[in-house]
């Protein structure tokens, strides 16, 4: 059976997946709440959601490192939307880091976006739906937390423990008849990868939106890639032995 | 690294505290919210403190055996006391024990028994907290002859949201003394409680069955024991008219004990570690598949013919613990109804109303195909506490399991059952209530309730101090 999802909550909803996931429900007619740190861009989202027929659309400007703001926020888009059946997680930072750099700052920034402040708001979330038995938690993860690589240390590992924290929920509230999905994208057409070497199989925020929510929907606490063929590299780098992973540029 | 007891760090509590989902016993009902267990008595105060200047609504929590709502606090902040524990002291001469509102009855009857002292009134488990009786003024099953449990305490401390501390008695602060007692907690945190206990010679009790075969012939067999018997219960078979069987119980003189001083021993005490080969812990998986209707039915059956057959009307001894906590018989019990849980209404009925309610009730769980799995019928008596479900008459505490299919109708045949015991001038228990609604609180406790909604606007004039059940039960707190 097909989950709808009527009452929607978006975090890191201003560019990007989250956007795309969020103008998607509206479509489907839910109520949208959106929240994202760039509030210019989230009055004209608003409106967006509004014109795309959403039954109800509210944004909220906030930074997710503002974790003390966080469960005040929730408990208000909750009673704005009078209830919530979805949770999407996909506010996400990968700053650049040069090779052989190490930059805590930077480092720092992709741990509290996109580990902490997943943990701030989905701690909020789970009880929410555990308490009423149903509810549906979305992470945008990464095939990138497949592998430690070379390549950005910190955000591979940021999305390795974003992956292994959504297990746990998973395994905490699937008996609840919560429903855990992990999503993890390869390569999506975002201000994240603009200007990057060696993307291939690159797919629209769009289409990554309507992957993510075709899983979600299944309502069996999936953990799935998007685009699929994905999982079959992961399968390989995951496989790939240490002495010789540790050769490769990737 | 934060490493004090959960919420009590100090911090904001909104912002801060962890969140949690706490059931009713009864499973049936949930709700998440903030949750904070304080140690001892100041990080209490501390809490209230923060809560208040936060204007964070607050609900006390013992060991969580109300079987309802009346522990929840949706997006609140629920304050566990369980870890607030201590005995604080203990006269073994006039039987008088001063305690922390987290000690259970067990931690209470295991320090005092010895002593030859067992507290007077217990409900039908040993696993509830000393504040959280207070604040339901818990019955037992000697409800006619020594009232509900406020009626043994002396005194106790209640911690308002405001932040004073009121030592509350029959002589000082006596409107708080009868409110807070059976308030729910609405009023305040019970910070301390000096309680007395009864004298007893034996840890043993009398123990008289008899089969009833209606629930007519029942009423009669506990009218004739009302003024001899210490305890009365009666187990209803309600899928068969009202049968059952009652037990009577008396206390048990120093020269007429078998084990003379050792039945005193909180060794004797003990409940058995296996029943029928199976051990305790485990008896629950066995009754689950048996918690529906042809299983109740069956198990309804074989106690009515076991007593009809057996030792009815055959006395024997028992310790005091094992007559007392049946409940404790079988650990986990409420896991037997399954995913969805159970709820129990427990109705109280005007004396001369029973024996046309009650057998009224009976025929519309019938008709509406919600039959209970149990019945237990108790005798009481009025008691001076305003929100207090004492009266002179009797109740019936009927469980009823929850299953998504019936749940809807489970709650409508519990307005029903309301509507009924309205009418008849009865009242109910806070501690069980999962069904009433607005209109049912005043009709029910009329000017005493009125009398306590004015005492609680003059302590907790933002209403901060609310569980799920009260805002079930009074709406939206008012401020003044």
């Amino acid at each position: 059976m097909s989950l709808r999802f009527t009452k929607a909550l978006v975090v890191g909803a201003s560019s990007g997946i989250g956007e795309a996931i969020a103008l998607a429900l509206a479509r489907s007619g839910a109520a949208v709440a959106v929240v994202a740190r760039r509030g210019d861009m989230l009055a004209k989202l608003e409106e967006e959601l509004r014109r795309s027929g959403a039954s109800a659309a509210f944004s909220y400007a906030h930074d997710v490192t503002s974790y003390e703001e966080t469960p005040g926020l929730f408990e208000r888009i909750v009673h704005d939307l009078q209830g919530l059946d979805l949770v999407v997680y996909a506010a996400g930072v990968m700053p650049e880091a040069a090779e052989g750099e190490y930059s805590f700052g930077g480092d720092r920034a992709m741990v509290e976006v996109n580990l902490l402040g997943a943990i701030a708001w989905l701690d909020l979330a789970a009880p929410c739906f555990e308490a009423q038995r149903s509810g549906t938690i979305v992470g945008i993860s990464s095939v990138a937390g497949e592998r430690g690589r070379r390549g950005n240390p910190v955000y591979c590992t940021s999305k390795a423990a974003l992956t292994t924290y959504l297990e746990s929920l998973r395994n905490r509230l699937s008996r609840y008849g919560v429903n855990v999905v992990t999503v993890k994208p390869g390569f999506v057409d975002t201000a994240m990868t603009r200007g990057k070497q060696g993307l291939f199989w690159l797919i629209s925020p769009a289409a990554a939106a309507e992957q993510t929510l075709a899983l979600a929907r299944r309502g069996s606490s999936p953990s799935g890639f998007v685009p699929r063929r994905w999982a079959l590299i992961a399968w390989i780098v995951r496989n790939i032995p240490s002495f010789v992973f540790r050769k490769l540029n990737f | 690294m934060d490493e004090a007891p959960a919420g009590t760090s100090g911090k904001p509590l909104r912002t801060n505290a962890p969140w949690r989902v706490v059931e009713g016993f009864g499973r049936s009902t949930r709700a998440a919210g903030r949750y904070a267990a304080p140690g001892n008595a100041e990080e209490l105060a501390l809490l209230l403190r923060q809560a208040a200047g936060e204007r964070l609504p607050v609900t006390f929590r013992g060991s969580g055996r109300s079987y309802g709502d009346a522990a929840h606090n949706a997006s609140g902040l629920v304050i566990d006391l369980s870890g607030m524990s201590r005995m604080l002291s203990w006269d073994p001469v006039r039987g008088i024990a001063e305690v922390e509102p987290g000690l259970t009855i067990e931690g209470l009857w295991r320090r005092t028994i010895e002593d030859g002292f067992w507290p007077a009134v217990v409900p039908g488990t040993m696993r509830p907290t000393l504040g959280g009786c207070l604040g339901m003024n818990v019955h037992g099953k000697n409800n006619f002859r020594a009232g509900t449990f406020g009626e043994h305490v002396l005194d106790f401390d209640l911690l308002t949201i405001g932040g004073e501390r009121l030592r509350c008695s029959r002589e000082e602060n006596p409107d708080l003394f009868h409110a807070a007692i059976g308030g729910a907690g609405l009023l305040g945190a019970i910070g301390r409680i000096r309680l007395r206990l009864k004298p007893v010679e034996s840890g043993l009790l009398r123990v008289e069955p008899a089969a009833a075969r209606s629930l007519g012939e029942m009423l009669d067999q506990f009218e004739e024991r009302l003024g001899s018997a210490d305890y009365l219960v009666g187990w209803v078979d309600c899928w068969g008219e009202g049968r059952g069987q009652i037990h009577a119980a008396n206390y048990v003189a120093a020269e007429e004990d078998p084990l003379g001083p050792a039945s005193l021993h909180v060794e004797k005490q003990g409940l058995p570690a296996r029943i029928l080969g199976v051990p305790r812990s485990q008896i629950w998986r066995m009754m689950r598949p048996l918690s529906n209707d042809i299983g109740t039915r069956f198990l309804n059956l074989a106690k009515y013919t076991h007593s009809r057959l057996g030792r009815a009307g055959k006395t024997y001894f028992q310790p005091l613990v094992a007559f007392s906590f049946l409940l404790d018989y079988v650990p986990n019990w409420q896991l037997s109804y399954g995913e969805g849980g159970f709820i129990q209404v427990q109705v109280f009925v005007p004396d001369p109303a029973v024996r046309t309610v009650l057998p009224e009730i009976l025929r519309l769980c019938r008709k509406q195909g919600l039959v209970s799995s149990l019945g237990v019928l108790k005798r009481h008596r009025p008691d001076p506490f305003l929100l207090s479900h004492g009266l002179d008459g009797w109740s019936l505490a009927l469980d009823f399991r929850v299953t998504p299919d019936r749940r809807e109708r489970l709650w409508e045949l519990g307005r029903a059952i309301t509507g009924l015991v309205l009418a008849a001038g009865g009242r109910f228990y806070l501690a069980k209530d999962a069904v009433l609604r607005p209109g049912d609180f005043a009709a029910a406790y009329g000017e005493r309730g009125a009398a306590f909604l004015a005492l609680k606007r003059r302590l907790d004039p933002e209403g901060l101090l609310a569980s799920d059940q009260a805002r079930r039960l009074l709406g939206p707190p008012q401020a003044t």
